[in-house]
């Protein structure tokens, strides 16, 4: 690609990979970074400097936890004052009324609180510690401010049939948003798949539910739901086409076009220690491997939906093809297509798939044998 | 669910008026609208004070070559397509 790209738009600013949660399809790399190797205060401050200048809009501050980081509140004035949008991606779990009076008052602007169900039994189960009555405390004290809040429901078998219990929190709470994200298949989600992944019948139901509940809250909570895209037709337009939008940081500061990009073989990624966001942006070979259409193959490459999901996920073509560059398997256009209905295929022709309980363990109250996230040095 | 004339339109929780590189944005969670001419003109106005009524009148006057009923009809797609984003409360 030779073509200059567009500006990104949104920093996804991994502050850490520690968390008090553990949760079995935790979005970070399997090999977690230690505390030891975090970008300081000051690092952090430059890249939001920084990327105001190049001309990204929104800072999205997760982790790990990003409210394990001592300096989150700084953190936060920080990005405000260089000009950004700050979202705070939470589990909400290190939390109390005097820390979040701070976070507001240090011009946060957008709250976005995860659950793990609705019941506080999965929850925990899901999150391997004891978290669900605390995050309902925490939307109790949100009340008092006026700031944009999104609760985000992350989506799997064992969960997918609480959903209207899901929709009372969403409506007791008020919440300008709610996700209903489903389980996408990477690092720890992978590991644990054959758990996760929901039965089309579960699915089925739970899109009718969504699509009621979307006017039952219409002018008061927008409702965005997420599919899990092994059921999907054509794949996602995976972080809004590779190198085209975002930019995400890791806790010690690497740049990587999207968060499982690590698992891409011949990737060089550049840090921000060394280089400003711009040359890294325009220049880091990381960025620019998958920019554009120049890598694709066919069918991508004369399909005509090419330009609204990019030939879909690069890692997800790499987990389950072997192959960055084929097109991403979960497109029913794919040539490797067989291998996502195989896995599919198990989930749903297994006794008791009907009931979405009985894979895997998951059946007559046996507890789950789950793979939990473990925490970085 | 359509637009109350009388009410008066603002800005909604975690969403607000942003620049960047000259550009004036509506910024909201996980999203952001770039403003220009007219979209710019009527959120500039969604703040609590104005009412529907008022926005319209105003914009007529500032796009006075423009038919005002095509005018008005902008404004009030424009205020509930901003209404199903979440980006604004409606006040009595």
């Amino acid at each position: 690609m030779t073509s200059t790209p567009n500006n990104p738009l949104a920093l996804v600013a991994e502050l850490t990979h520690r968390c008090p949660l553990h949760c079995v399809y935790c979005s970070n790399p399997l090999e977690l970074q230690s505390r030891s190797n975090e970008l300081s205060t000051e690092a952090w401050s430059r890249v939001f400097k920084e990327a105001a200048e190049v001309g990204v809009l929104q800072a999205d501050f997760t982790g790990g936890e990003p409210l394990a980081r001592p300096d989150i509140v700084e953190l936060i004035r920080n990005a405000r004052s260089a000009g950004l949008y700050v979202s705070l991606i939470t589990s909400g779990l290190p939390l109390d009324e005097v820390k979040l009076d701070l976070l507001v008052d240090a011009g946060l602007d957008h709250f976005q609180l995860s659950f793990q169900g609705a019941r506080e039994e999965t929850a925990n189960d899901i999150s391997g510690t004891k978290s669900h009555q605390h995050k309902l405390r925490v939307l109790q004290w949100l009340k008092r401010y006026r700031i944009g809040l999104t609760l985000n429901f992350v989506i799997h078998r064992s969960n997918i049939d609480e959903l209207e219990e899901m929709l009372a929190i969403v409506e007791e709470s008020g919440a300008g948003c709610v996700e209903f994200a489903s389980v996408q298949y990477y690092g720890w989600a992978f590991a644990n798949r054959e758990k996760l992944l929901p039965t089309r019948q579960q699915l089925e139901y739970c899109v009718e539910r969504l699509k009621r509940a979307e006017n039952e809250l219409q002018g008061k909570t927008r409702v965005v739901f997420v599919v899990p895209d092994y059921y999907a037709k054509y794949p996602k337009p995976c972080v809004g086409g590779w190198g085209r939008k975002l930019m995400l940081i890791t806790p010690s500061g690497d740049a990587l076009p999207c968060h499982a990009a690590p698992i891409i073989p011949g990737l060089r990624f550049e840090n921000v220690r060394n280089h400003s966001l711009r040359e890294i942006w325009e220049s880091s070979n990381a960025f620019q491997r998958f920019r554009g259409e120049d890598w694709m193959r066919a069918p991508c490459k004369s399909c005509d939906r090419r330009t609204q999901d990019f030939g879909g996920c690069r890692c997800q073509a790499m987990l389950l093809t072997g192959d960055a560059s084929a097109t991403d398997p979960v497109c029913s256009l794919a040539p490797q297509r067989p291998k996502v209905d195989i896995v599919l295929a198990q989930i749903n022709d297994s006794p008791g798939a009907a009931s979405g309980s009985a894979v895997s363990g998951v059946a007559s109250g046996g507890k789950v044998d789950w793979l939990h996230r473990l925490n970085p040095a | 669910m359509s637009v109350d004339l009388n009410s008066r339109p603002r800005l909604a929780a975690g969403c607000r008026m942003g620049e960047n590189n000259n550009q004036r944005v509506l910024l909201m969670p996980e999203r952001a609208l770039r403003l220009n001419g007219p979209s710019l003109e009527i959120v500039s106005r969604c703040d609590g004070k104005h009412s529907v009524t008022q926005i319209i009148g105003e914009l007529q006057l500032i796009y006075s070559k423009a038919e005002p009923h095509k005018v008005e009809q902008d404004i009030l797609g424009y205020l509930d397509l901003l209404q199903k984003e979440r980006a604004l409360d409606f006040e009595m």
